[in-house]
């Protein structure tokens, strides 16, 4: 019992003894590589997985001061109430920031945990030197963590009786498991950089390096892309808006990664296929998590206006940014000295895989830059000038969007050409067919609308454009052996790649039918009002005032019918979070594939009646299944046996890339 | 996406984010209305940063979304007119689309730019590789790289 | 290294360092705060009543001929109260002060000057805020300085608490009070 008292010190120690894992992880293995020596190489495995049994520990300890309801600690007094449910008590402990850097660091480790444990079969000063690199970003997140952001300073003596509370915006489920899912893509970037690093270091960059690195960069994307999606999603359902994406610099700053590291996964096959654009997808891994490190440092540092940006600690802003100048300095650096510069003699012609695999990863790095640019210009602008002026929505939709439609345009014939080159007539007969069904579907189903609209008929297009020409190809893959037998003799990489792409053509009908066919009104609704919207009837029944176990709340009552037919009962909320006195919107939303169904209530008017927003919006669950969808594809490919480690220790001996300890010595 | 480090937003000065501004403005046509929604979505509040002024409830939207409405409604006065009238008050901070000087020339153009320059040293890399298929015909990777993919092909058949 | 090594090495440093430029600016200064849209523009026209003088109005004419200060405050905002000490202490050394009560209660804000001193030379009310409006005010408090001809020279958001005096708005007051 008397122990327990002292849990969040042992925490404290064992971060510290963490980071000396970290430290020891980030020396031997490099100087081992570098001096050949396998003792000191060795070090790195047992070294990553005691830095990650300390980071358990240390997270657990901080779980257990939020479960225990501890309010000595600081962080949880800050961040908790013995009010709120369990739950919530679990996720508060990355509801601020020292928790979700400690939940980072975590996870980082984690990771590295993953690769010393899936990677045994990699030669080994390879894996010593992805180990070191891995180790040296663990130094530094630790350090920050520990210098500049420790979750288990101690308010003694006088600690609080109860805790501030979590934020209420927190409190949800969709916000429980938002911040992991983000920080395992960001993170998870971190491997591929290291593998791309590690490679630099040996200076031996080809196929085998690309195939490596290639399912773990699979993997932390498609976490990526769920945890974007995931807090798209919460946006629309808690914001009580309606809207899903915003452009906000918190949003641009993971959804630059994920663009980035899709164009790294399609340049990854290139240079595993083909063993072409080798530095590229360096280039690009690099890029990757220096991205996810910017991400970091604006969301922390507050230097852009976001909803986000908090009143924030300068030596955290600045420690940060050290850390994001000098691993992105030192590995450009690396890159610009070590990078081979040995061309690869591979040829392709314009029609071939190769060229429009180029062409998806000039339209994801163009839109990358885009965001990149508008999401700092104001800062930009701001340092040169002194003139303050706002990039939004209309200018990242106006530029964004025809960068998606090209990349959907070529991802169609991607997906049809074959390696090097492609026979026109060939082509022709593949895609022609194609061509004109798209065309006439999408006619076809534009004119079923009441009112034509361009953007609506391109999305239709392009959709079926990638659709068929998906198909095509999976049955021109599967003829001779008949549908059923070829479509199980196709490989999950494959099978992923085309559920990916599926997600993209799910997401794009989404977002376009969403934001031109929804109808929304904002109005006055007495009691029993009725409202038509769309094919929908509203009827408004009022507000009751009830309580929750933090809050209280007003909470009404909508019916809404289609003819005569009652088909939901709704009730949006309006709380009110009592510890911190705070407002907040629930929407009442009735979920279906084809449209949602959307309440809100605003602020209440004389006699019981209220301001309400109704909306109907069709589609719009497209756009969150359509990301599902994408990362499903890619865990999909990431499953894929070539990369099992059986197989994976055949290649290399076939490779020859090994030339001593081969993993089974560890 | 709108969150992991909401919770010293407390310490800003104006109204939390989550309580949506929704009002009761009544409009002749859905026109007017759809006009009336994307005007204020495109215009920024000033005190709330980064939220439009269709969504905060900040005092200030309010006044800025009557405004809006009044000249649009009552006044009949163009888009351009009244982003022009809360710009003159306001600057450029509160529209959301910026407008295209020489300030913003990088900012709307430079993505073209790039673009531009991206397609064309894609045209030089494909040119170029090109002629490394007729210099060397089909043969023309290493034998090492050969064995290579002959080893990835084949594993990979062996796998399906 | 070679020679194009060696070009981007440079360049990456450079756009390092241009980056780490910018990033210290963004780290040193507040992005909330936002430039007024009206300096070295007239103040806007308006006319509006005298808060404490029943039936008389003011109007734009009236704060010209020498520099002057113009507060915008209102008896909800916490942070006017603040300043309020301080502003009662420039009236003192001889600062014209003229202040917008903003959308507020007349009541109220006449009890306010009562019981804590009124430090303006004109009280303009405002109830409805359409002269802070034309201001570009999105919050109070908010203080201008205007220059004789009723220019406004410069804005400060917050509170005009005695470093903000002594650094900013001060030495601007004292240029204009030369010319």
């Amino acid at each position: 019992m008397e122990l327990a008292l002292y849990i969040p010190e042992l925490g404290h120690l064992a971060l510290i003894l963490g980071l000396c894992f970290a430290v020891v992880q980030a020396f031997f293995p490099l100087v081992g590589a570098w001096k050949a020596d396998h003792h000191w190489m060795s070090l790195g495995q047992p070294a990553a997985w005691g830095q990650f049994v300390f980071l358990l520990i240390s997270f657990a300890c901080l779980t257990w001061a939020f479960i225990t309801d501890d309010f000595t600690v600081a962080y949880t007094a800050n961040n908790s109430n013995s009010m709120l449910p369990w739950y919530y008590k679990i996720s508060a402990v990355w509801g601020a920031h020292e928790g979700s850097l400690l939940l980072w660091a975590f996870i980082l480790a984690g990771w590295t945990f993953a690769v010393a444990v899936f990677s045994r079969q990699l030669p080994e000063e390879m894996l010593a030197r992805v180990l070191s690199v891995m180790g040296m970003i663990s130094v530094g997140f630790l350090l920050f963590l520990i210098v500049t952001s420790n979750p288990f300073e101690r308010i003694l003596p006088q600690s609080p009786v109860d805790g501030r509370d979590l934020n209420p915006l927190l409190q949800d489920f969709g916000l429980v498991i938002h911040p992991p899912m983000l920080y395992m893509g960001y993170v998870g970037f971190s491997v591929a950089f290291s593998f791309a690093i590690a490679a630099l270091l040996g200076g031996k960059l080809d196929a085998a390096w690309a195939r490596w690195s290639r399912p773990w960069t699979q993997v932390a994307w498609a976490f990526l892309g769920i945890g974007i999606a995931l807090g798209s999603w919460w946006a629309y359902y808690e914001l009580g808006w309606g809207g899903w994406w915003f452009w906000d610099p918190v949003e641009n700053a993971s959804l630059m990664p994920w663009l980035i590291g899709t164009a790294l996964l399609h340049s990854l096959a290139v240079t595993e296929k083909r063993g072409l654009f080798k530095n590229w997808t360096v280039l690009l891994a690099i890029a990757a998590f220096s991205l996810s490190l910017l991400g970091t440092f604006l969301v922390r540092s507050g230097v852009l206006t976001s909803v986000h940006a908090f009143a924030s600690d300068p030596t955290r802003g600045v420690f940060i940014l050290i850390f994001l100048l000098v691993v992105v300095a030192s590995s450009l650096l690396l890159f610009a000295m070590r990078a081979p510069s040995v061309k690869s003699k591979a040829g392709f012609s314009l029609l071939s895989q190769e060229t429009l695999l180029l062409v998806n990863n000039i339209v994801l790095v163009v839109a990358t830059a885009m965001v990149l640019i508008g999401t700092l210009y104001p800062l930009i602008l701001d340092s040169l000038t002194g003139s303050k002026l706002s990039v939004g929505p209309p200018y990242f939709n106006a530029l964004f969007n025809p960068l998606i439609a090209i990349l959907m345009l070529a991802l169609g014939l991607g997906v049809t050409l074959r390696w090097k080159n492609t026979p026109v007539a060939w082509l022709v007969k593949m895609l022609g067919p194609v061509l004109l069904v798209s065309a006439a579907l999408s006619l076809a189903l534009t004119m079923l609308a009441d009112e034509f609209n361009g953007a609506v008929l391109l999305v239709y297009f392009l959709s079926a454009w990638v659709v068929f020409a998906g198909l095509r190809d999976m049955f021109e893959k599967t003829r001779h052996k008949g549908l059923w037998v070829g479509l199980r003799g196709l490989s999950r990489s494959y099978l992923g790649m085309h559920l990916g792409h599926l997600g993209l053509v799910v997401c794009a009908i989404g977002v376009v039918l969403s934001s031109h066919y929804s109808a929304e009104r904002d109005l006055k609704m007495a009691i029993g009002d009725r409202v038509e919207l769309g094919k929908y009837e509203f009827v408004f029944e009022g507000a009751e005032h009830f309580e929750g176990p933090n809050y209280i709340s007003d909470k009404g009552t909508i019916r809404i019918f289609k003819g005569e037919k009652e088909i939901a009962v709704l009730h949006p909320e309006k709380r009110l979070y009592l510890v911190q006195r705070m407002p907040m919107t629930e929407a009442g939303i009735d979920p279906g594939f084809t449209r949602d169904l959307y309440v809100a209530l605003g602020e209440p008017l004389e006699n019981g009646a209220w301001a309400v927003r109704l909306q109907v919006k069709p589609f719009v669950r497209w756009i969150w299944l359509g990301a599902l969808l994408t990362c499903l594809g890619g865990v999909l490919a990431a499953c894929d046996p070539r990369y099992r480690r059986k197989i994976s220790t055949r290649v290399k001996d076939a490779l020859s890339t090994t030339k001593k300890g081969v993993a089974n010595n560890v | 996406m709108k969150t992991f480090l909401v919770s010293l937003l407390l310490s800003f000065a104006c109204v939390f984010p989550a309580a949506a501004a929704i009002d009761t403005y009544e409009f002749d046509t859905k026109a007017d209305q759809e006009r009336f929604r994307s005007l204020i979505e495109e215009l920024r509040c000033p005190k709330c940063q980064n939220q439009n002024i269709a969504d905060s409830d900040a005092e200030i939207s309010l006044d800025m979304r009557d405004l809006t409405y009044r000249m649009m409604i009552e006044d009949g006065k163009t888009n351009d007119e009244i982003v022009a009238y809360l710009v003159d008050r306001y600057g450029d901070f509160v529209r959301y689309k910026p407008p295209v000087d020489k300030r913003t020339f990088l900012l709307w153009y430079g993505p073209f730019a790039l673009l531009a320059l991206a397609l064309l040293i894609l045209v030089v890399v494909v040119a170029r590789r090109r002629k490394a298929v007729t210099a060397l015909g089909e043969n023309e990777l290493s034998a090492a790289e050969q064995q290579r993919i002959q080893q990835l092909i084949e594993q990979t058949r062996e796998n399906k | 290294m070679s020679k194009g090594r060696l070009i981007a090495v440079f360049a990456i440093l450079l756009g390092v360092a241009a980056f780490a430029g910018m990033a210290v600016y963004g780290l040193n200064n507040d992005p909330r705060e936002l430039p007024s849209a009206l300096i070295n523009k007239p103040f806007p026209e308006f006319k509006l009543n005298n808060l404490l003088v029943e039936g008389q109005t003011i109007s734009k004419q009236d704060l010209l001929g020498k520099p002057a200060l113009v507060n915008v405050w209102a008896t909800w905002c916490p942070t006017c109260r603040q300043e309020h000490d301080d502003l009662n202490k420039l009236a003192k050394q001889g600062v014209t002060i003229y202040g917008v009560n903003y959308k507020d209660e007349s009541a109220k804000a006449q009890r306010w000057l009562t019981e804590l001193l009124n430090p303006y030379a004109l009280n303009i009310s405002d109830p409805k805020g359409t002269l802070g409006f034309d201001l570009g005010v999105y919050g109070a408090p908010e203080t201008f300085l205007l220059d004789k001809q009723g220019v406004i020279r410069l804005k400060h958001v917050g509170e005009v608490n005695d470093r903000v005096w002594r650094e900013k708005i001060g030495p601007a007051y004292e240029e204009l009070l030369k010319q």
